[in-house]
């Protein structure tokens, strides 16, 4: 039937009427009306007669002998589902019960004899309105149905596909606890977090512009550049620096991506920190006392181009048993009936009362439950301790080769100049090098350490002449790293010269690692000497390198250090 | 009108004024205050005095303006805005951006 002429469309219109001048004289006015017209005696009739033929409009007699119109506008009603089918009842009763009781049948309108041709014609029109609409309604309410469906299959692909991506890292590790929503990359919130080759642990807590598919689609990239440069060796700054430019290439102008990163090393104590537009997380003391926030101080990723973006860090101290604590702004941001919001003042006030650092989760959950009635569905919380280094020891690395081609004799010597040093880390270059050594990958996490080390010594306590007792006490601590930074831009003359040499050795083979600088030197036998109580944050360096590596030595007053990695023949 | 856009006199000053909260659902119109103008003016000013709430995506719409305007080149003030928005746009780093008093 054609949409145009819906007005004058012909219905199909069954009258139930068991008196048979009525019957007629109904039939006669309907037709006239264009319709066509079905017609039964009496209840049971007109209930057959509309299982067969599915009329549009149904006119009822209320009292007709076998069944009567009440019965039959309930069957009718039954039969007809979720579809609206107008029932008119045709009566002579006037009084209010009757008209009630027509009504609570599941009639919808009634016609009082005698029968007005006029009348009838403007029901049965507003009728079929009715029906209409109602039609329309079940029919948007399908396919709104059939979208969602799609839709929750689309998100639930797309999730299982971005699960593999994201879950590849450490988010099982024993230290971390988080809570996330499980849609909640759809809400733009992504947690990531892996181990460096050094065993140190790179984690990014990050938040999307916007909600649905467009905050999820920066995520799959994001989460690419965070695993493959953490699993390099790159250090937090080169990351941040190519997520930045990735996100700057890709994402449109209005969208971008809060931040917080962190790079923890567990090994020396210390926690690097670049957050940029995400809430305050924290540094919670051991044993109570003032949570040390980790303020934002950048524009978010994917703002700024490559030469203006800040990859500025700042490096805390920790202390065993000390967590971290990170957020989404969907805690501080949850707000009640009156717009007011959580705010980080309450979040403060329950981790000041938090006394079992288990149920902190619970505890913050229970305050927005409290301060809302009903917390939102993309809060992110993750909680870090600082542990002993062994007990977060990274995972197994899968080489693809086989080892056969593994070279075994040769030496290399890089020299490093003020320039590089300036805006350059070699040291993911280094690792990569010395990975094709498969005698030393199972003292891969060991190699990385010491590399790591010896260099980060070369360049602060021998290029830039950074005193190490400035890292003594926790509150030295900032300015040490502030004056490494300024230094380091101020840098003109110096270098590190890094020697490595591999040679056979019985029937397998030995690494040797010289890292010489053009700094002071310093007084090996006295760091050496102190105990490791009164070493505090700066002596841990040489004893770690002590510790980890066969062989440790220091010459030319401390300008060159000597390491040496051995290992055995291979199965 | 939640968005009101004036053009100073001159031509040279363009004022868009957000009342309410400031979030995704005022996308559509906050553009229209910019876009299809005659002449780009010289500078922008974002008024947010009766704006009760902002949201990262409204942060994303200020990114769009501050780019219609002519990115590192462009002069885009948000002036009035209350502590609580002020607070969003001091986490994000926005006075990096754009000169918020």
């Amino acid at each position: 039937m054609n949409q145009v002429c819906a007005d004058v469309e012909a219905l199909s219109v069954l009258i139930a009427e068991d008196g048979a001048a009525d019957r007629l004289l109904l039939a006669t006015i309907v037709r006239k009306q264009g319709h066509q017209v079905l017609t039964a005696e009496n209840g049971e009739q007109a209930v057959a007669l509309f299982a067969e033929r599915r009329p549009h409009v149904v006119l009822l007699d209320a009292m007709m002998p076998v069944m009567d119109g009440f019965e039959a506008a309930r069957q009718i009603k039954a039969l007809a589902g979720e579809a609206l089918v107008p029932i008119i009842f045709l009566t002579s009763l006037s009084e209010e019960q009757a008209l009630v009781r027509c009504l609570e049948a599941g009639g919808d309108d009634f016609l009082a004899k005698p029968y007005s041709p006029v009348i009838l014609a403007a029901k049965i029109k507003a009728m079929d309105r009715l029906r209409r609409l109602q039609a329309t309604v079940l029919e948007q309410r399908d396919q709104i149905a059939r979208h969602h469906n799609h839709l929750l299959n689309e998100q639930r692909v797309a999730k299982a596909v971005f699960d593999q991506v994201a879950h590849a890292g450490c988010l099982s590790a024993p230290n971390i606890r988080y809570l996330q929503s499980p849609y909640a990359l759809f809400n733009g919130d992504l947690l990531l977090a892996a181990y460096t080759p050094a065993g140190d642990m790179h984690v990014l807590l990050g938040d999307f512009t916007g909600h649905g598919l467009p905050a999820a689609v920066g995520a799959m990239p994001l989460a690419e550049v965070f695993y493959g440069m953490t699993a390099k060796g790159y250090g937090l700054a080169e990351t941040l620096r190519e997520m930045n430019a990735k996100l700057k290439r890709i994402l449109p102008v209005d969208m971008f991506c809060c931040a917080l990163l962190l790079n923890l090393s567990f090994q020396r104590r210390v926690v690097e920190v670049w957050n940029g537009g995400m809430p305050d997380g924290y540094l919670l003391p051991a044993s109570g006392g003032e949570p040390q926030p980790l303020v934002s101080r950048h524009l978010p990723l994917g703002i700024l181009a490559p030469e203006q973006f800040d990859d500025t860090t700042e490096v805390l101290p920790l202390a065993l048993g000390e967590r971290l604590f990170l957020l989404s702004d969907g805690v501080v941001d949850t707000s009640d009936e009156n717009d007011q919001l959580f705010g980080v003042e309450r979040l403060r006030r329950v981790l000041a009362a938090n006394r079992q650092p288990a149920l902190l989760f619970e505890e913050v959950l229970q305050a927005l439950d409290g301060f809302r009635g009903r917390s939102r569905d993309d809060v992110s919380l993750l909680d870090i301790e600082v542990v002993e280094p062994q007990l977060s020891s990274p995972l197994p690395v899968i080489y693809s080769d086989s080892g056969q081609s593994s070279p075994l004799d040769w030496s290399l010597q890089f020299e490093f100049r003020a320039e590089t040093l300036k805006r350059f880390n070699p040291l993911p270059y280094l690792q990569q090098l010395l990975q094709e050594i498969h005698g030393l990958r199972a003292q891969g996490g060991a190699l990385h350490s010491v590399l790591t080390e010896l260099y980060s010594n070369a360049l602060e306590h021998g290029v830039l002449g950074l005193d190490s007792a400035l890292k003594r006490d926790a509150r030295s601590f900032a300015s040490y790293y502030q004056m490494r930074n300024e230094r380091l831009q101020a840098l003109s003359a110096g270098f590190i010269r890094v020697h490595l040499r591999v040679e056979p050795l019985g029937q397998g083979g030995r690494l040797i690692i010289e890292v010489e600088d053009s700094g002071k030197g310093f007084n090996v036998s006295k760091v050496l000497a102190r105990p490791v109580s009164e070493q505090g944050l700066c002596g841990r360096g040489l004893n770690l390198v002590r510790r980890l590596s066969r062989r440790a030595e220091w010459a030319d007053e401390g300008r060159r250090a000597c390491v040496e990695f051995a290992w055995e023949a291979q199965a | 009108m939640a968005v009101e856009s004036v053009v100073s006199q001159d031509g040279k000053k363009l004022t868009i004024k957000v009342k309410g909260r400031f979030d995704f659902g005022k996308h559509q119109e906050f553009r229209n205050a910019y876009e299809h103008k005659p002449a780009r003016p010289d500078s922008v000013v974002v008024d947010l005095k009766e704006a009760t709430y902002l949201d990262s995506s409204a942060l994303g719409m200020l990114l769009l303006l501050r780019d219609h305007a002519g990115g590192d080149e462009s002069d885009v003030r948000v002036v009035n805005a209350s502590s609580d928005v002020r607070k969003i746009l001091a986490i994000s780093n926005f006075d990096k951006l754009f000169d918020i008093s």
